[in-house]
């Protein structure tokens, strides 16, 4: 038999929907920690962030959501990941007790560029997760992201998209 | 001094078929002391075994072909001589294979049968198992995706493939709700050796290549087309004397924006295809070659051997 040429032409395929093709992607997800603010006075005080989404995934029940945050939410969010889904969590950054000691010669946990870094690392934190689509059918990345206030007492359960 | 005793490494291993039953005769040595050793009358047939080395299972090895030829009676060599042998129309039903944990070999070895030691020298060759285009050969098409978040249709042209083929394909985008990075496809070759609970695959990635860069959307089809000739291939062999398998796996991965990984992998079986018969080739490759690529009456070999042995 005669050594033939391989057929190497494209498969058929439908032509695109100009609409799909031009319109907004399906997998719009923005996620913004920002604005820190310390509230409190003396030794009570601590740092609340904001945290905005934007999005048109179905899973997530508002478009638009603006909460603060303070790192223990953070802590509680990571810890109830953990226990709830198979995800692999990516860590937060770091805690930094040693900054809470008396006598430093800085701000301590209300230095601008602890701070900053902080703030940077709970984003980066957010994004990985928020885009994971086991992440997304958990309530507690739903009520952390997008509820006023963080109901510790809550009950774990699965989102399914309406 | 034993009969087999001479220093060579494990995987070379002279068996006697009959060493159970061959008698032995006492022989004075060059030393002085008298030894036994396995009596050979003159015509005899000295007999031995080919063998399929397992790595981990060293020193159990499996015969499953084993052809043997007298070349000379037994005498004195006084100069250097030559012997031409001719085993006809050899059964050689599985390809060579080297592997991480199995080895499959055809060889030739002469021996020289002496009163002390025997001479060996070994001459490896490598066989190949031609086929020709299958009769059935459909393409593999498949909806597969997580739920809410991606949905993809891939389609590769066939589920046959020859090891200078092509595989032409396409990824067919029904529902992207994760923000992808880029798509590439794998071929992943596994070596499954052992049997029962003893089984071991071995995985190898033999071929990564990118079909995608950025992020695609509802209704996209990216095409795919892959030369193979290009890799490292041997074709499928499917439980090999029942002792091995190798397979080969196409494995389609997207990797979003965060590092993980989606994928989908999919067998597909390949085969080893014919080279075209040139004029110049000789008499006995021509009919094999005839055979292996199905043209109606093929020569009948000239004669039959009488005595091969099998």
């Amino acid at each position: 038999m005669a050594n033939t040429i391989a057929d190497t032409r494209r498969l058929f395929t439908k032509p695109q929907n100009l609409n799909d093709a031009y319109g907004p992607p399906s997998n719009f997800l923005e996620i913004d920690v920002s604005n820190p603010e310390t509230v409190g006075v003396g030794r009570g005080r601590f740092t609340t962030y904001e945290v905005r989404l934007k999005t048109n995934l179905p899973i997530f029940k508002l478009k638009e959501s603006s909460v603060r945050r303070r790192y223990s939410d953070f802590e509680w969010l990571r810890a109830e990941l953990e226990r709830e889904s198979k995800v692999v969590v990516p860590p937060l950054p770091g805690k930094a007790l040693f900054r809470q000691l008396p006598f430093r010669g800085d701000d301590g946990i209300f230095d601008d560029n602890f701070i900053e870094e902080r703030r940077q690392g709970l984003e980066q934190f957010l994004n990985k997760v928020a885009g994971h689509p086991l992440a997304q059918n958990e309530r507690c990345l739903h009520m952390f992201l997008q509820e006023d206030s963080v109901d510790r007492n809550y009950t774990p359960s699965k989102i399914r998209q309406a | 001094m034993s009969f087999f005793g001479f220093g060579q490494s494990a995987d070379i291993d002279i068996v006697l078929n009959d060493a159970e039953t061959r008698k032995k005769a006492e022989h004075k040595s060059e030393d002085g002391r008298k030894d036994k050793y396995f009596l050979f009358y003159d015509g005899e047939t000295v007999s031995g075994k080919v063998n399929i080395e397992l790595y981990y299972d060293r020193g159990n090895h499996h015969e499953f072909v084993s052809l043997v030829k007298d070349l000379a009676r037994p005498g004195e060599l006084t100069q250097s001589q030559s012997f031409d042998f001719e085993f006809t129309h050899v059964e050689k039903p599985y390809e060579s294979y080297t592997g991480q944990n199995v080895k499959l070999r055809y060889f030739l070895r002469a021996t020289v049968s002496r009163r002390l030691n025997d001479i060996s020298k070994e001459l490896d060759i490598v066989v190949h198992t031609l086929s020709t285009y299958p009769e059935l050969n459909s393409s593999i098409k498949m909806e597969v995706g997580i739920e809410d978040c991606l949905h993809i249709e891939f389609e590769y042209n066939k589920s046959k493939y020859h090891l200078k083929d092509v595989i032409v394909g396409k990824i067919y985008f029904l529902l992207v709700r994760i923000k992808i990075k880029h798509m590439e496809i794998d071929i992943i070759k596994r070596e499954t050796t052992g049997t029962g609970p003893n089984v071991y695959h071995e995985n190898d990635t033999i071929a990564k290549y990118e079909i995608m860069d950025g992020a695609p959307v509802r209704g996209e089809s990216i095409p795919i087309r892959l030369f193979l000739a290009g890799y490292e291939l041997t074709p499928t062999m499917r439980d090999i004397n029942k002792k091995f398998s190798v397979r080969y796996y196409l494995n389609l991965v997207l990797i979003d924006e965060e590092e993980r990984r989606y994928f989908k992998q999919q067998e597909i079986t390949l085969w080893r295809k014919g080279d075209i018969v040139r004029k110049s080739m000789s008499h006995q490759a021509a009919i094999a070659s005839q055979r292996f690529e199905g043209s109606s009456n093929p020569e009948k070999s000239p004669t039959q051997d009488s005595e091969e042995n099998s």
